[in-house]
């Protein structure tokens, strides 16, 4: 069964735990949702499936189709299929789209092996063509001057291309209005497919109205409270969050 | 990037053969020195005299201490060799080139180059040029592209009206050793009008340790004529010092254009202390494009005389200084005519202990008009132990002219690699690929065939610098 599976996970920030055994298992083809208050620790959970060097698991595991990855550095996670779409997408000044994309695509190749340009270029207008997006977008500096809808369409086409086993979407609502709401959310359903878990992460619904989830769950404090179908997110929508947390008001942070 | 054209890169700079030089002139210097050069290069008198005379000099003057770098204090000019040669004279075909020279230069990749893209070639082993020709339609048009030696002999009615002219023996203690002892280099003359439209380069190697090399350029564009000259340069990694102090002096008369292009790779151990210097008559344009990657110390500030109405001069330079290394470039501006421009763009990057200097000179004296100065220079810090530091003098006298600086300091965040590690890429070529991006406007300033290598070379230094 190919799955990424997270096992008790203990997460600390200096010495306060932010995530306090949380367990999970996201299939390949499923779509969850996390969603929860502010500051329940749902963005942890997102860097430290990719790595972020600034948390420490104090316990637990997170299993890539029955691999623990903790141990291993970002990019090596990167490599064997994990891909986060940021909440703020950090600039990289003086790199095109292009090339940053060509230098991830190239370190996915055996050592040894060139990637072939035409190819590679042929991919990239391809994946382009099925977001719907303008060609001149690739040659502008990563994230350089973007507007907040245009940061979130670089982290859905560099998703296409890495085509990611498990991808986790952090806020990737936040900041959008409704029209670049609906072509990021189109970008994702284009690429949901039976080889691919993805893991919504939000706070609030309004994006599961555009990208339909499988299972949605809350998370409260650093642990998964509550877990259900895609209608959850309509009683959290109408209910808010306060009924979940009142009984575990001290951890909140 | 899955052809490259030009092999600069340090792994593959980095061989030597075993000497067998059939003129030594020994260790340390002294007048004796300078009279056995002169001698095995069958040189007039004009030129002995000059050179004794800059030996004088030499010795008079106190090394730079204002240049904060306790490292010169390390050289023992006893201790280099001033002149090695073969005893050949350059030749026209690869075919005649001692065996040894002509695999250094195979290695590197210049007969290949030479075929490919360039209008001529030079290529100096040691202290001599081994090899030297110019495609035949180019010298057909009058150019003469050839060593300094044979140029003062051939060519004296012009060699000899501007050497030592724009850059006098005594402007710096190094331009006076050079002076005293050079050898090879590149003599240009370009005939009125013409305009060369490949790049004519010259390639230097060092072979030898404990070692100084101590080419003298001089580059004459005549009236409205044009050209590009492309410099390269390696030397294998000694354990001692080796020292490479060069003189480079250019001349563009009315309505001519220059463009110099500096691709230097040296080992860590080579002490690179060179002059370079334009004059830029009416309406001329002189622009360097510089870039120092690797030596252990680099002190090197390409400037420009803009002594004509409207004459134009740039500094477009990009230094990388990584461990233990340091990089003291910069650019002088010196407008002497009114109208004139001048554009200085540096940017630098120190990685690990890498030091990075930029000290920029630009001077308008008070009864100009109508110049302009734009100076822009920013650094790029790499790990917390890096260190640059800017050093700009700015004089400008007098009303109606504009000068403008800009200057910045940035560093690569923590954030910025994690997010590229996400997306797959190793620390190191997060690290690389964030540098390319930094220097990137000014590399599109290179030809073609040096930015491929440029980037390559940024990428090698880089993987050194971190993890």
């Amino acid at each position: 069964m190919k799955s990424l599976v997270i096992k008790d996970l203990h997460v600390n920030i200096g010495d306060r735990e932010i995530i306090q055994g949380l367990s999970l298992e996201i299939e390949c083809g499923k779509v969850h949702a996390i969603m929860g208050p502010n500051g329940s620790g749902k963005s942890t959970l997102s860097k430290v499936i990719a790595g972020h060097p600034d948390y420490t698991v104090t316990g637990g595991e997170v299993l890539m189709d029955g691999e623990n990855i903790l141990g291993m550095e970002p990019d090596e996670r990167a490599r064997k299929g994990i891909f986060l779409a940021f909440q703020y997408p950090m600039e990289v000044p003086g790199v095109t789209i292009a090339n940053f994309l060509r230098a991830a695509v190239q370190a996915r190749l055996p050592e040894g092996e060139e990637l072939e340009a035409t190819e590679y270029y042929y991919k990239l207008y391809e994946k382009m063509d099925l977001l719907e997006m303008n060609r001149a977008f690739t040659s502008r500096s990563v994230n350089e001057g973007f507007s907040g809808g245009e940061k979130k369409r670089c982290e859905i086409l560099q998703m296409a291309m890495l085509e990611p086993k498990y991808a986790i979407l952090d806020e990737t609502d936040s900041g959008l209005d409704i029209d670049a709401l609906k072509i990021v959310s189109h970008g994702v359903n284009v690429l949901r497919g039976p080889e691919r878990g993805i893991l919504l992460i939000t706070h609030y619904q309004r994006l599961l109205d555009y990208i339909v989830p499988d299972y949605v769950h809350v998370m409260v404090a650093g642990k998964i409270v509550l877990s259900g179908g895609k209608e959850l997110a309509l009683e959290l929508e109408s209910k808010g969050y306060d009924w979940l947390t009142e009984e575990e008001p001290a951890a909140a942070v | 990037m899955t052809e490259t054209t030009l092999d600069l890169d340090r792994s593959i700079g980095d061989f030597s053969y075993p000497e067998h030089h059939a003129f030594d002139a020994g260790y340390g210097l002294t007048p004796a020195t300078v009279n056995y050069i002169a001698d095995v290069k069958g040189e007039p008198d004009w030129i002995r005299e000059f050179r004794l005379k800059a030996l004088n000099v030499f010795e008079s003057k106190p090394m730079p201490t204002h240049w904060a770098s306790k490292d010169l204090e390390t050289l023992e000019f006893d201790k280099i060799r001033y002149y090695l040669a073969h005893g050949q004279r350059p030749t026209r075909s690869w075919d005649d080139v001692p065996e040894d020279m002509k695999q250094t230069f195979e290695r590197l990749g210049i007969p290949e180059q030479e075929r490919k893209f360039l209008a001529g070639v030079e290529a100096q082993f040691d202290s001599e040029a081994v090899y030297s020709n110019i495609q035949k339609a180019i010298g057909d048009q009058g150019v003469i592209f050839t060593g300094s030696t044979e140029a003062l002999i051939k060519y004296p009615e012009i060699f000899r009206k501007w050497f030592g002219k724009v850059i006098p023996t005594g402007d710096n203690k190094f331009s006076a050793l050079n002076s005293a002892v050079f050898s090879g280099g590149s003599f240009i003359y370009v005939p009125p009008g013409v305009k060369v439209k490949h790049p004519l380069q010259a390639y230097f190697r060092i072979n030898a340790e404990n070692f100084g090399q101590f080419e003298r350029t001089l580059i004459i564009a005549d009236e409205g004529s044009e050209l590009m000259y492309m410099e390269g340069c390696t030397a294998p990694k000694f354990e001692t010092a080796t020292l490479h102090s060069a003189v480079v002096e250019l001349v563009a008369m009315k309505g001519a254009k220059i463009q110099y292009v500096t691709v230097q790779n040296w080992s860590s151990n080579v002490f690179n202390l060179v002059t370079k210097r334009g004059i830029a008559h009416e309406d001329a344009e002189i622009k360097w494009i510089d870039c120092n990657i690797g030596s252990r110390l680099t002190i090197k500030y390409p400037g420009v005389i803009l002594k004509g109405r409207k004459a134009r001069g740039e500094v477009v330079s990009i230094a990388l200084a990584s461990n233990g290394q340091h990089q003291d470039t910069g650019a002088k501006m010196i407008h002497a005519a009114d109208e004139t421009t001048s554009n200085i763009i540096s940017k630098s990057i120190s990685a690990g202990t890498g030091r990075a200097t930029y000290r920029g000179l630009v001077h308008v004296p008070k009864h100009l008009k109508g110049c302009k100065n734009n100076t822009e220079c920013d650094a790029l810090l790499i790990n917390t132990d890096s260190r640059t530091d800017t050093y700009p003098a700015i004089t400008v006298r007098g009303t109606g002219n504009a000068v403008q600086h800009e200057a910045s300091v940035s560093q690569i965040s923590a954030e910025q690699i994690f997010y590229m590690q996400q997306r797959g890429l190793t620390e190191g070529q997060a690290m690389s690929l964030s540098v390319n991006g930094f220097v990137n406007d000014l590399v599109r300033q290179f030809p073609m065939e040096y930015s491929v290598e440029l980037k390559r070379l940024i990428d090698l230094e880089m993987e050194g610098s971190v993890g």
